[in-house]
């Protein structure tokens, strides 16, 4: 009976010993760690470390790095918004809403977790194809696979060069503008590979609408 | 330039990156662990905790140390999720349930980060900075004091003393874990992650309106989320999201920060015994695996096989614009390989083989370099079970860094390498045979969606692989937020973290206790070129005979039909 009085008494010392050092960590890592990160993010980076923000017409157009939709108020016969043809059109996306804490209206983000052999992904590709080549008046088999694809975050801020360059004619015509100075346009706001083979090159969807809308304007 | 050669290169960088950082990190550990000193912090800490950091351990008693401050662990972390609803700076956001507090407490402390929640949507500051990324931080430091306590297992004799395990924690997380995290957390900012208390706030859309975005302490969380091999993320499409991954070079930095403490820890290993040559053997089993994954999940996904893929044109589904298919293989495979599980692309819409090659990984035991620590002290184990079937090969008594591997040693390693199985496995086939857990699976035969049965058993296989091996990544084609998954997952993510663990300390105790036996003319030479590539022969065909079976059902049946 003493021995298990004993063993008790020291799991309990242990126990303590072990909540001690929890709450002194926790104080290091959860509470001096990410006040200093964000200090020093504050003081150095504040642009980056809020979110990136762009401007256009001196109002916040959003943040850089999170893609936006460019739709109509009009819906197609599923329900979905149509898209936009005065806008460069972004990436197809799976992200959903929230469906706990309601109060709030914000995008869960993801991909379409769809696999390979899916023929409910199939289905949608196909369709994608043929809706964009449609829209944009080219050849199916033209669309690149960024284009027909929901990215992983579902908020993918760009598109391949490829689908840029692909909807320069629709968005000059929607817009009034010549297609040579849209085009010019896609050429200026594609970022090739950073440090010449990071990653791959890429369009910014909302700078370059903003640009575009800066033309349109003149 | 190609996106194959870019590809090439990327990974090219990556490696001359992790070598230039080898010697100075690894260095830099065993120097850590073997100082006599404290710093004002730690004693600081030590002071709080009332303990003695030169304490000598002997091996029940610092994996009571493990045990105790890990069960604590969880259990404040299941508490602090369950009273969230009443914490300011939650945002107001509602306490987890029950089920998914259990499951979210066991996956941070277990240094797995299996997420049955939407980061985004579910758990406020608090719950965030204060829980999850603190797990993030002490269940790395838990994984590297095990793996240094059974190095210096091998390295002492005539001791039964492991060292102490209060020191080792609190050192790896003051000398090594917050200073890399610093760093990393603002090379991240300067790239675009976001670091701030902005909640979640409206922001203005360039064609009107507006719409509400996260803020949050995201790049401090990423930073070690990447370096602890956790993989947790603060938003739900992980390092996919913009705001934790922000462009190319962060995505490789990223991987350089997930691979760095769990190469470098093989120079450690070298150091700690005595000869250097004994870590670079380690290495080289390590790296040989992890390159010619990175190489085959390249090959796969450039090659986007596959019905849909194939009518897309290439492997784009879940994947990101600024990545590309060659930069998001390369995270695949260092993240599976690994025990952090973080995501920068969507592991379930890969071809059939991409996702077999990232279960593999984790089959492994994720010691190709493995977790922060896990990794090595997983390695290790085989090295203990190579080294024991080539004793048996020429009928020598086997012996590894001059410690004889008996009988009571080579049990200690077989129950280790049994664990990890059994309940990936089990759980697997008994979720599989009850009535509602297949009802979890989003790409099945069965439902009206109608895609292939091989890939739904894929989700419920990868789910408990990921589980036990303490991994976290997911095919996320799973709805595993249901009471039967969130507990069985969370049961095997505790049992497959802290059962190995006890293993490891059995054995590095009993390890101590040995006298060096003399080398001899027909001691195996552990640091050639020879063990190396028997190391990796051990750990393919352990790994292939146990999991063979079940990877045929999966991956395979989906990748050839």
């Amino acid at each position: 009976m003493t021995l298990l009085n004993g063993t008790a008494r020291s799991t309990a010392r242990l126990a303590g010993a072990a909540l001690r050092a929890l709450i002194a960590l926790t104080v290091l890592c959860g509470v001096l760690y990410p006040l200093a990160v964000t200090g020093i993010a504050q003081a150095a980076f504040p642009h980056q470390a809020n979110g990136s923000e762009v401007r256009a017409d001196g109002r916040t157009a959003g943040s850089a790095l999170i893609g936006q939709t460019y739709t109509l108020d009009r819906k197609d016969k599923a329900g979905n918004p149509l898209p936009d043809p005065k806008y460069f059109q972004p990436r197809p996306s799976a992200a959903g809403t929230n469906t706990v804490n309601t109060q709030y209206k914000i995008l869960v983000s993801g991909g379409s977790n769809l696999a390979a052999d899916s023929t409910v992904l199939s289905g949608q590709i196909k369709d994608r194809r043929r809706q964009i080549a449609a829209f944009n008046g080219v050849a199916p088999g033209a669309v690149p696979p960024d284009a027909v694809t929901a990215s992983g975050s579902g908020v993918d801020p760009d598109i391949s060069p490829a689908y840029a360059t692909l909807q320069v004619t629709r968005v000059a015509r929607a817009n009034g503008l010549p297609r040579a100075e849209v085009a010019r346009l896609v050429e200026d706001h594609t970022d090739g590979r950073a440090l010449g083979f990071l990653g791959e090159p890429h369009v910014n969807v909302l700078e370059l609408n903003i640009a575009l809308q800066a033309l349109a304007r003149r | 330039m190609s996106s194959e050669l870019s590809a090439v290169l990327q990974l090219a960088a990556l490696i001359g990156a992790l070598a230039l950082v080898y010697r100075p990190l690894g260095d830099y550990l065993a120097a850590v662990y073997r100082s006599g000193r404290h710093l004002r912090a730690e004693r600081w800490i030590y002071r709080c905790v009332g303990a003695d950091p030169d304490t000598a351990m002997r091996w029940p008693a610092y994996l009571r140390g493990v045990l105790a401050f890990s069960g604590v662990s969880v259990l404040f972390l299941y508490l602090l999720q369950r009273v969230q609803g009443g914490l300011p700076l939650s945002l107001g956001f509602s306490s987890i349930t029950p089920a998914q507090a259990f499951n979210t407490a066991a996956s941070f402390v277990s240094n797995t980060n299996w997420q049955s929640y939407a980061g985004e949507q579910a758990m406020g500051h608090v719950v965030q900075t204060a829980g999850l990324a603190v797990q993030n931080f002490l269940s790395a430091a838990v994984g590297i004091a095990v793996a240094i306590a059974l190095v210096r297992g091998f390295a002492r004799s005539r001791t039964g003393e492991l060292g102490n395990f209060w020191a080792d924690l609190v050192r790896t997380v003051v000398r090594v874990l917050i200073p890399l995290s610093v760093i990393a957390a603002v090379v991240l900012v300067a790239c675009g992650a976001i670091q701030n208390f902005a909640g979640i706030h409206e922001v203005g859309q360039l064609t009107g309106g507006s719409r509400q975005l996260n803020g949050g302490a995201v790049a401090s969380q990423e930073a070690i989320k990447e370096i602890g091999t956790n993989g947790g993320g603060f938003f739900n499409a992980n390092s996919a999201f913009p705001f934790e991954n922000p462009n190319a070079f962060t995505n490789l930095f990223e991987i350089f920060l997930i691979l760095v403490i769990p190469f470098a820890l093989t120079r450690t290993f070298g150091v700690l015994v005595g000869n250097v040559r004994q870590g670079y053997a380690i290495l080289a089993a390590m790296g040989l695996i992890w390159l010619g994954f990175t190489a085959l999940m390249m090959w796969t996904e450039f090659h986007h096989g596959g019905p849909a893929l194939q009518a897309a044109g290439g492997a784009m589904e879940g994947k990101e614009q600024r990545f590309g298919v060659g930069a998001s293989s390369i995270f695949a495979t260092s993240t599976t390989l690994t025990s952090t599980g973080a995501v920068d692309a969507m592991h379930s819409s890969f071809t059939g083989f991409g996702g077999g090659i990232a279960l593999l990984g984790m089959m492994l035991g994720e010691i190709a370099p493995g977790g922060v620590g896990s990794g090595l002290y997983g390695m290790l184990v085989m090295a203990v079970i190579a080294v024991f079937i080539a004793g048996l090969m020429v009928g020598r008594t086997p012996e590894y860094l001059g410690k004889k591997i008996g009988s009571r040693e080579i049990k200690l390693a077989a129950c280790y390498i049994l664990v990890t199985p059994a309940l990936a496995l089990g759980f697997t086939a008994v979720s599989m045979v009850l009535s509602t857990p297949p009802d979890s699976i989003l790409n099945t035969a069965g439902n009206a969606t109608g895609h292939s049965g091989a890939h739904g058993f894929s989700e419920v296989l990868y789910a408990f692989t990921s589980g036990a091996n303490n991994n976290g990544s997911a095919f996320a084609g799973l709805g595993a937020n249901t009471d039967w998954y969130n507990t069985t997952i969370g049961l095997a993510m505790l049992l497959g973290r802290f059962l190995p663990m006890v293993f490891v300390l059995a054995l590095a105790g009993s390890l101590a206790e040995q006298k060096p036996v003399p080398e001899t003319a027909g001691t195996l030479r552990t640091e050639k070129p020879l063990f190396a590539g028997l190391l990796v022969g051990a750990v393919i065909i352990v790994t292939g005979l146990t999991y063979f079976p079940a990877l045929a059902l999966g991956p395979m049946a989906e990748g050839l039909s």
